[in-house]
């Protein structure tokens, strides 16, 4: 039978892309709507509901624009910057776990695939800026390739604790050997330093050096309109969602709820929705709050304080897991 | 480092503060008496148009946006604009013009919603700009207080104006 050999699992593609796609579509609605708040005013709640369509006429503007490529940059490397990012973002999904059982490819490299992933649409951002053959756009490509050096170190780095306390780079392990105490406990520190690493690479605020609008005036999508433009954002949210995931299942234990509740409390998902809805609200809220730091104290923040303490984290960990065995 | 989530924390309490801005198009905010907005021409308490044409907002306007022509009535020898047209499309609502008027004629109005799909709408002659009330000032009546003659009113006889001297009086 044809059906035996289909590993249900794939089953979940299409919802996937489209939630992902879709959760970004309203994220960017959300996103203004919370900073609004943050800001004493009331933020897009015209459109539909609450403003919750704002996207979708945001979606229809973008689509009628002109898709205009600049005549003197690079044309076939413009018309494939935007689609490396959202690409290679969208492949990062496909080793993400959902909820319990609920996951495309239980890779035993899941870790390393998403920081792969991540890596690679620094590639799409640097092409965008570069085939944009504009200053600003290759400030911007060259400040995204030099933060992401710097932070792709640490981000990695940073996970080792919770792989070492683990055993094992898969994310179902990650979140199966979160019972007893979630991560975020014992590596406390390389939960603050994966927060700071993955803001980074998703370039938002409040280092979002590359595309920096106040110096830069948009970095490396200053030329980027219609639906190229829509593509690199929806990748920036994508990011967004994908950090805030991944925060959620290495170090709040995924959609294991909270010890002191019954297990039947909430499902898995619902557990697993509410903290990434947390975690992405706390990364809006850093939006809001935080000011942009300078390059130099960006690169200094990375090497000089957020690696060697990254190392003194592994350093530890592995000491007390040594000590402990 | 304290200081980033003290940031934190208030930007986070201003969660639950009230907004600061309102539902324009449904809801206007308070516009105050005084605000700058729309400008309009205003009548003394006679009813008569208290503009004399001294073209001093015309001066005094840094865009030059207001075009006048000084011309005078035949009955009673009052000056007074033959045209008056402001260009919205330039006015800044500075208020210069409303300073710098010696018959406070000229003011500025809160009206702020000025809307035309035509630029040419947005220049507005005299007799959009006339009103029948008095606007601010409502008692003052600039040719009753002025020294120049009028038909009906003759040297010494605004108010607070002393007899012009008689200088034979004084030959010896």
């Amino acid at each position: 039978m044809f059906f035996e050999n289909i590993n249900w699992s794939y089953v979940l593609i299409l919802p996937l892309i489209g939630g992902a796609l879709g959760g970004a579509l309203v994220l960017v609605w959300w996103e203004r709507r919370l900073l609004g708040f943050f800001q004493d005013r009331l933020g897009p709640n015209r459109v539909g509901w609450f403003g919750i369509l704002q996207s979708l006429a945001d979606a229809i503007k973008l689509i009628t624009k002109d898709d205009w490529v600049p005549p003197f940059g690079d044309r076939a490397l413009f018309i494939l910057a935007p689609i490396i990012v959202a690409g290679a973002m969208l492949m990062a999904y496909a080793v993400l776990p959902l909820g319990p059982g609920l996951i495309i490819a239980d890779s035993n490299i899941a870790i390393l695939w998403i920081l792969a992933m991540s890596s690679l649409a620094v590639y799409g951002v640097l092409l965008a800026g570069l085939a944009s053959n504009n200053k600003y756009s290759l400030l911007g490509g060259l400040r995204s390739a030099a933060q992401m050096v710097t932070y792709e170190v640490f981000m990695g780095l940073s996970l080792l604790g919770v792989v070492m306390l683990t055993g094992s780079f898969s994310l179902k392990d990650v979140v199966h050997a979160q019972e007893d105490m979630w991560f975020c406990i014992p590596q406390c520190v390389g939960l603050v330093i994966f927060l700071i690493a993955g803001l980074a690479e998703s370039h938002r605020l409040p280092f979002d050096l590359p595309e920096a609008e106040h110096e830069l005036t948009a970095g490396f999508h200053t030329e980027y309109s219609g639906m190229k433009f829509a593509l690199i954002m929806a990748a920036e949210y994508l990011s967004l969602i994908l950090i805030s995931a991944l925060i959620v299942v290495l170090f709040f234990g995924g959609w294991l709820g909270p010890k002191f509740l019954p297990s039947a409390f909430l499902s898995g998902i619902v557990w697993y929705g509410l903290k990434v809805l947390i975690v992405i609200n706390f990364f809006i809220l850093l939006r809001a709050a935080i000011p942009r730091p300078r390059y130099d104290q960006l690169m200094s923040l990375g090497w000089k304080i957020l690696l060697p303490l990254s190392l003194l984290n592994i350093l530890i960990t592995g000491a007390i897991l040594l000590g402990t065995q | 480092m304290l200081s980033q989530i003290k940031t934190l924390w208030t930007v986070f309490v201003h969660l639950f503060k009230r907004n600061e801005t309102v539902q324009y198009p449904e809801e206007m905010p308070y516009q105050a008496p005084r605000y700058r907005g729309r400008i309009i021409l205003t009548r003394d308490p006679d009813g008569e148009e208290r503009c004399v044409a001294c073209n001093l907002c015309a001066v005094a306007c840094p865009v030059d946006c207001i075009a006048l022509q000084k011309t005078e009535k035949d009955e009673d020898g009052r000056w007074y604009p033959e045209f008056f047209r402001i260009n919205f499309s330039r006015c800044i609502m500075c208020g210069m013009c409303e300073e710098a008027c010696p018959t406070y004629a000229i003011q500025l109005t809160p009206d702020f919603e000025l809307c035309e799909f035509d630029r040419n709408n947005m220049v507005y002659e005299k007799e959009h700009l006339l009103i029948d009330g008095t606007g601010k000032y409502p008692d003052y009546s600039f040719w009753h207080v002025a020294g120049k003659t009028i038909d009906g009113k003759d040297k010494g006889e605004a108010q607070n104006e002393n007899k012009p001297e008689d200088v034979r009086s004084l030959l010896p």
